[in-house]
This record gives C-alpha cells, sequence and structure tokens, in this order.
C-alpha cells in the first residue's frame, strides 16, 4: 500500500500512459481513474472497452490518449473480446502482458453481465474494471441497473423504482480470486487496487465508483466532494474478496458505525439527479444505507469469528 | 518408411468432423465456440483434439456465439490464427459481431452447418442463417462435398490471410444431410499443409497487432467528413480483388494435392446448354445427375453451381448469359421475404440479366426449405418448367409458382 505522497514522488519522473488533451467532460473521475490504474498497472497492458464513456474521452479518430493498445469493442462484448486477447496470447507464448476490459455500468451489470460472467468463470486471466457512474451517461443519463432508487433520469423522469443491482457481489459470488471496490476519485485507492489484482493470476474485478458531474447534475468543481460523500454516508462501500475472504477498507471503516456515518441526504443534496427525493424517500433510502452498513458490518464480525 | 507427418490418410468421417480436421490441419491457435445443432459435433472433435493435445490449441468454450465472435477479435488481433463453427440461430446471434470482424479486417475462417431458423424449431439444412447476413464483408463459399469441407480450410486461410484481402471467410455446408453423414475424407501429408499454409507472421496481421510496444488505438469514433466512407470502399474493393487471389489459391492447391476445384463457379454441361439451372450447396451437386438425365433424353440442360456467393461471381454469370443459354432457373435454399422472388440469390443473378448483351429469361426457385427433401425427379421437373418456357414461352401456374417463383413442392397455393 502506497501512501499518496510516495506515489506522487515515485510516480512523477514516469512517462505517462494516458495522455493529455483527452475529450472527457469537465470533472470526469472516470478518466482520473483510468489514468491511475494505467500507472499501476504499466506500459504493458492492453485495453478492451466496450461501447461506453471512454471509447469517446480517449479522442475522436484519429487523436487518441491511451499510450498503450487500446480496442474499442461491442457494448456486450468487454469481457469476451479480452478473454480472446489473453487467450491469443497464451497460444503465442506472450505471458507479460495485462489484459484490461475498461468498462462502464451499462457495460456490465446489463447488456455485458453474461459475458462477464462467463469470462470469470473461465478463469480468464484478466482485469475486468467497471466505472460506475449509474446510468448511461454516454447517451445522455439514461437509467441503467446500477443507477440508484429514485434517481431522475431521461427514461426515469419521475425517478428510478428500483435499487442498484449490486453486481460486486454477483460477481464475488463466483468465487473469484479478486474482488474489490474502489473510488475513482481517491487516485491512492485505484492505484492501490489495481496494484494488488494485478499481482492475482486468474480474473480481477474491480468496482469503481465514478462521480459524473453532467449525469448526476453537481458543479463540476465537486467531483471528489462527491465520491468523499458517497463512502462517508455508506452509499457505496469500500471492500475487498481476496480468495472468498472479505475486508472493509479502511475508509469505509467509519461508514460501518452509525454514530460516524454522515446522513444520507448530505450525499443526495448537491445532486440534481436526487432533486424529486421526498423527505419519506429520503428517510427511506437511509434505511437502506443503514441496512447495508449493518449487513456488511455483522459479515465482517462473522468472518473474524471464523 | 514414412512418418505421421509424411503420409496421406484416407479417414471415413463426417462432413464436421472434416470441418475438425481441417482446423486442426490448419494449425488454429484459438478456437472459441458454442454447441449449436447441427454444428456441435465439429466442436466436440475440436475439444477432443485439443485435450489430447493433437492440436496445440486454446479452446475458449463461451458462455453464447456473441461472445464466440468476440473472443476470435481478440485473438485474432493478438496475430493467433483462429476458428470457430456454428449453425442457424447461433450465427444470426453472432451477427453484431460478424461485423466488428470484418471491418477490423480479421482473418477469421469460420464453418457454418446451415439449418432452419426458428420458429418453428427447424434444424435441418436450409440456407437463410447464411443468407441472412450475406452482406456482413465475409467471403461466403458453399462446399457441397465433405473433401471440399476439410480441403477449403486451408484454402480459407491463405486466402484470409493474404494481406491484399484480410477478409474473414464463411465455409458453409447442409446440416445433417452433410454434417451427420459419413465420407472418406483425404487428409493430406501435414508437411505438405505447412507448405501450402505455414503459420501467419510473429509480429501479427500487416495492419493490427496487440503489441504494448508499438501501441495502437483500434476503432476510435469517426466524424462524417473524415474517412469511415473510405474504410467501406477498401473491404468492397478488396472484396472484388479476393477473386483473384481465390482463383489463384485454388489452382495453387489443385496443383499441390490433386484436386479439381473450380474457381467461383462450377459448371456441367453449360458451354451448349439452352437451359442452365444456377444453384448452390449439396443440391446443386445433386442437379448434376438431373442434367445426365436430361443430355440422355436429348435436352440441352446445363448446371451452374455457385461456390461462392461473396463475392459474387458477376463475371462468371455474365459470360453465361453472353454464351448460347436461353433460360435459366435460379434456384435458393432459404428466403428473403418481401424481396423481387422471396430469394435472395436468385434476386441477385437476376440483377445482372440486364447487363447481358442478349435476352436470357430466368424462373427463380426456391428449394429445399427447413431440410425439405429434394429429389432428382424434382429437379427434372424444374428443366421440364425452363423447356417449356423456352418452347412455348409459358411459365408454370400451378400451385407451387406464387408470384413469379416457384417454390418447390408447396403445399397451401394462395
Amino acid at each position: 500500500m502506497v501512501s499518496l505522497k510516495e506515489l506522487i514522488k515515485q510516480e512523477s519522473t514516469k512517462p505517462e500512459l494516458f495522455l493529455a488533451g483527452s475529450s472527457a467532460c469537465a470533472g470526469c473521475s472516470s478518466v482520473l481513474a483510468l489514468r491511475w490504474a494505467l500507472k499501476a498497472l504499466g506500459k504493458r497492458t492492453v485495453i478492451v472497452s466496450p461501447a461506453c464513456c471512454a471509447n469517446v474521452y480517449i479522442g475522436l479518430w484519429p487523436k487518441t490518449s491511451p499510450a498503450v493498445p487500446y480496442i474499442n469493442m461491442a457494448f456486450a462484448a468487454g469481457a469476451s473480446a479480452a478473454a480472446g486477447v489473453v487467450a491469443g496470447y497464451e497460444a503465442l507464448g506472450k505471458k507479460d502482458i495485462n489484459v484490461l476490459t475498461w468498462a462502464g455500468d451499462g457495460g456490465t451489470v446489463d447488456i455485458g453481465i453474461q459475458a462477464l460472467s462467463g469470462a470469470i468463470e473461465r478463469n480468464t486471466n484478466f482485469i475486468y474494471a467497471c466505472y460506475d457512474n449509474e446510468g448511461y451517461m454516454n447517451t445522455g443519463t439514461q437509467r441503467s441497473s446500477s443507477t440508484p432508487k429514485y434517481t431522475v433520469t431521461t427514461t426515469t423522469p419521475l425517478g428510478k423504482h428500483m435499487h442498484k443491482k449490486d453486481v460486486a457481489q454477483i460477481i464475488a459470488a463466483h468465487d473469484i480470486p479478486y474482488v474489490a471496490t474502489c473510488l475513482a476519485t481517491d487516485p491512492v485507492d485505484v492505484y492501490n487496487t489495481f496494484m494488488e489484482a494485478k499481482a492475482v493470476h486468474g480474473p480481477k474485478y474491480i468496482h469503481i465508483l465514478s462521480p459524473c458531474a453532467p449525469g448526476w447534475r453537481f458543479d463540476v468543481s465537486d467531483t471528489v466532494k462527491m465520491g468523499n460523500l458517497a463512502v462517508e454516508s455508506g452509499f457505496f462501500l469500500l471492500w475487498k474478496q481476496v480468495d472468498g475472504r472479505m475486508e472493509i477498507k479502511g475508509k469505509s471503516l467509519k461508514a460501518l458505525d452509525k454514530e460516524k456515518r454522515v446522513p444520507v441526504k448530505d450525499y443526495f443534496k448537491p445532486q440534481g439527479r436526487f432533486r424529486k427525493l421526498t423527505e419519506e424517500q429520503i428517510s427511506e433510502m437511509q434505511d437502506w444505507v443503514d441496512r447495508r452498513c449493518d449487513r456488511m458490518a455483522r459479515r465482517l464480525q462473522s468472518e473474524a469469528d471464523l | 518408411m514414412k512418418t505421421e507427418q509424411e503420409k496421406e490418410q484416407t479417414i471415413i468421417m463426417s462432413g464436421n468432423y472434416a470441418a475438425a480436421w481441417g482446423a486442426k490441419c490448419s494449425k488454429v491457435k484459438v478456437v472459441s465456440a458454442y454447441p449449436i445443432t447441427p454444428q456441435t459435433t465439429v466442436v466436440e472433435k475440436l475439444s477432443e483434439f485439443v485435450d489430447n493435445k493433437e492440436l496445440d490449441a486454446n479452446y475458449i468454450r463461451v458462455e453464447s456465439e456473441h461472445s464466440v465472435m468476440a473472443a476470435l477479435v481478440g485473438s485474432s488481433m493478438t496475430g493467433a490464427r483462429s476458428f470457430s463453427a456454428t449453425s442457424g440461430q447461433g450465427l444470426l446471434y453472432m451477427t453484431e459481431m460478424l461485423h466488428w470482424v470484418s471491418s477490423s479486417r480479421l482473418p477469421i475462417v469460420t464453418t457454418i452447418a446451415s439449418r432452419g431458423i426458428a420458429p418453428p424449431w427447424n434444424i435441418w439444412a436450409d440456407y437463410t442463417d447464411i443468407l441472412s447476413i450475406r452482406d456482413c464483408g465475409w467471403i461466403i463459399q458453399f462446399a457441397s462435398t465433405h473433401q471440399e469441407i476439410f480441403d477449403s480450410i486451408l484454402m480459407a486461410y491463405k486466402i484470409a490471410e493474404n494481406s491484399e484481402i484480410n477478409l474473414p471467410y464463411f465455409i458453409v455446408y447442409g446440416g445433417f444431410i452433410q454434417s451427420h453423414t459419413s465420407k472418406p475424407v483425404r487428409i493430406p501429408p501435414q508437411k505438405l499443409i505447412d507448405d501450402f499454409l505455414p503459420q501467419p507472421p510473429k509480429d501479427g496481421w500487416g495492419h493490427i497487432n496487440l503489441d504494448p510496444d508499438k501501441p495502437i488505438t483500434h476503432g476510435n469514433l469517426v466524424m462524417p467528413e473524415q474517412e469511415y466512407l473510405d474504410f467501406r470502399f477498401l473491404m468492397q474493393d478488396a472484396m472484388i480483388k479476393s477473386k483473384e487471389t481465390i482463383k489463384k489459391t485454388i489452382n495453387g492447391f489443385n496443383t499441390k494435392f490433386g484436386r479439381n476445384y473450380n474457381g467461383l463457379v462450377e459448371e456441367y454441361c453449360c458451354e451448349d446448354a439452352d437451359v442452365v439451372v444456377i444453384a448452390y450447396g449439396a443440391l446443386a451437386e445433386q442437379n448434376k445427375i438431373a442434367v445426365d438425365q436430361m443430355r440422355a433424353k436429348g435436352c440441352k440442360a446445363g448446371s451452374l453451381k455457385l461456390r461462392y456467393i461473396r463475392p459474387f461471381p458477376t463475371e462468371e454469370l455474365l459470360e453465361l448469359f453472353n454464351g448460347k443459354v436461353e433460360v435459366i432457373g435460379v434456384v435458393d435454399r432459404g428466403t428473403a421475404f418481401g424481396n423481387p422472388t422471396g430469394g435472395p440469390i436468385s434476386t441477385e443473378v437476376m440483377s445482372l440479366l440486364f447487363r447481358a448483351k442478349r435476352k436470357v429469361k430466368a424462373l427463380p426457385c426456391i428449394w429445399g426449405i427447413g431440410g425439405r427433401n429434394v429429389t432428382v425427379d424434382d429437379q427434372v421437373g424444374l428443366y421440364e418448367k425452363l423447356l417449356r418456357i423456352k418452347n412455348k414461352n409459358e411459365y408454370p401456374t400451378d400451385e407451387t409458382c406464387q408470384h413469379g417463383t416457384v417454390w418447390m413442392g408447396l403445399k397451401i397455393g394462395v
């Protein structure tokens, strides 16, 4: 685990693998996460990216930001195409290349979940990273199954009726060697998570919460603040499961303590997407967060008892 | 004594096994497949080859056909020779990725044991599967014998991997009647095959190679005024140019392995024929018997088998039309609802008639749908219809002829 200070010192002299001049929106946290993920993975990395914001923010042809091979891929094919790259390299005897799928939540929790589940079940040696901006942001903020309940999107103009699908837990149920959640707005978390994943053989899944200023409707200068609030309120839990053993990450430890948990309304308030929530709905969502935090605390306790 | 590598063997095998043997002898590096009737025994045999280490390949047993073709996009982009096999619904399910393959110009070879499209469920020979996706930028060849299935795979990689072409390649044969019947297949010495089809270059295909030392980005968004149009033209250009490469490759193969394959079409008794049936697949092979019977009766009948529909044998067909033929019957084993004839290939063949220097009459026909049996007698019957058009200008009016097309064996008229 490297600290921010060490990380800055260590990385400042190395060449960038995600070059300046990308076409990301102002305040984009996904592009920030990709940049720091690549710092951890290094030059010998290939990215497969199904339809998502990244297909656009890497740059319009003939310009491009990634300084590693990058394939734009069909929406449902992020994991399967990466599995093919892994198979090709294995068959040709090339062993030192990290294969990374860089997908949005739509390409992961909706259209891509079958291929993802398949690739993990087949023990594909790759990293699948989902940057979760909780909706189809690239196509103009439509709901995905990763969109939280009561969120206003262009396809849920009165607010979504269902809860967010917890895909990281679905993946964890595959008995995968490494699964973690992390926060796009925390480069140290991103860097350390990808460093850990890189060292594991087999399928690795990383779920990255990526605050999105235009989609969530907050000021572009508040991206990092939104990420922090998501974690401090317990709305998004940072954890990892390595070889079946669940651990909570430091930043989320505080949120498990009800006394120290920031009220969820503080997280909702600065975001235009939650503007239609009634007081009742906010309190329902607070209950939902509390129950999830309690469930995680009980799980951690039961693992500690083992 | 000759070693295994130097011996030719003759093995009795199914059409599907011939496809698996073709992939094995092409020394493919990555196989990805999903089971579907009637293709299944191809992927079973390949699993056996890989698990017994008779084939040094990575086999990705994916969870859907969409993932099959996506996986092969990935593997082929690393420069690994990649193979799959599918049928009917499976082919339709991979459609999106078929375009991804051709537009990425990846030399992937896939065999199709064609079957009818559901509903209702139908697993028997019918080419509507491949015909539905005929315009997605793959070379499409029909193989009408077991030997041809095997041999075509070797030629397919040679053609597809040619850097002037770099187009993916389908080899198509009928479900069950070809996939599950057994015939002797001659497997040439592996040394001879390796000599004909060497392994691809270590640094991948010329235009794409996923190498971190030489990073490229593939497929970024292109604005309308940029080169998208030009990329598309280059695919059509490669299709047209592939005609020569196909012919050259077939000639080279014939010489090296002592075979007798034709080019884009195979003509049977066409030189002096005044009625010719144009068809594809195994029924076109069977149609030669009908020609023999017509010839025995003194009728100048001929048969033209389309070995390829992509690229389309335009020049060969125009040569036929500019010769002596007076009436053609153009047969589809597949449907294209709402198009001028109801059959996709008859429409394409007949569209060339306006470029012929002389008037040729035509009768479109649809046969063998959903595996419906077509006998030699049925095929003789079609020639008799053509003769009535030739001699009396009488087009068929019975209940099997609807909207100008003969639906052979149709039970309900309209």
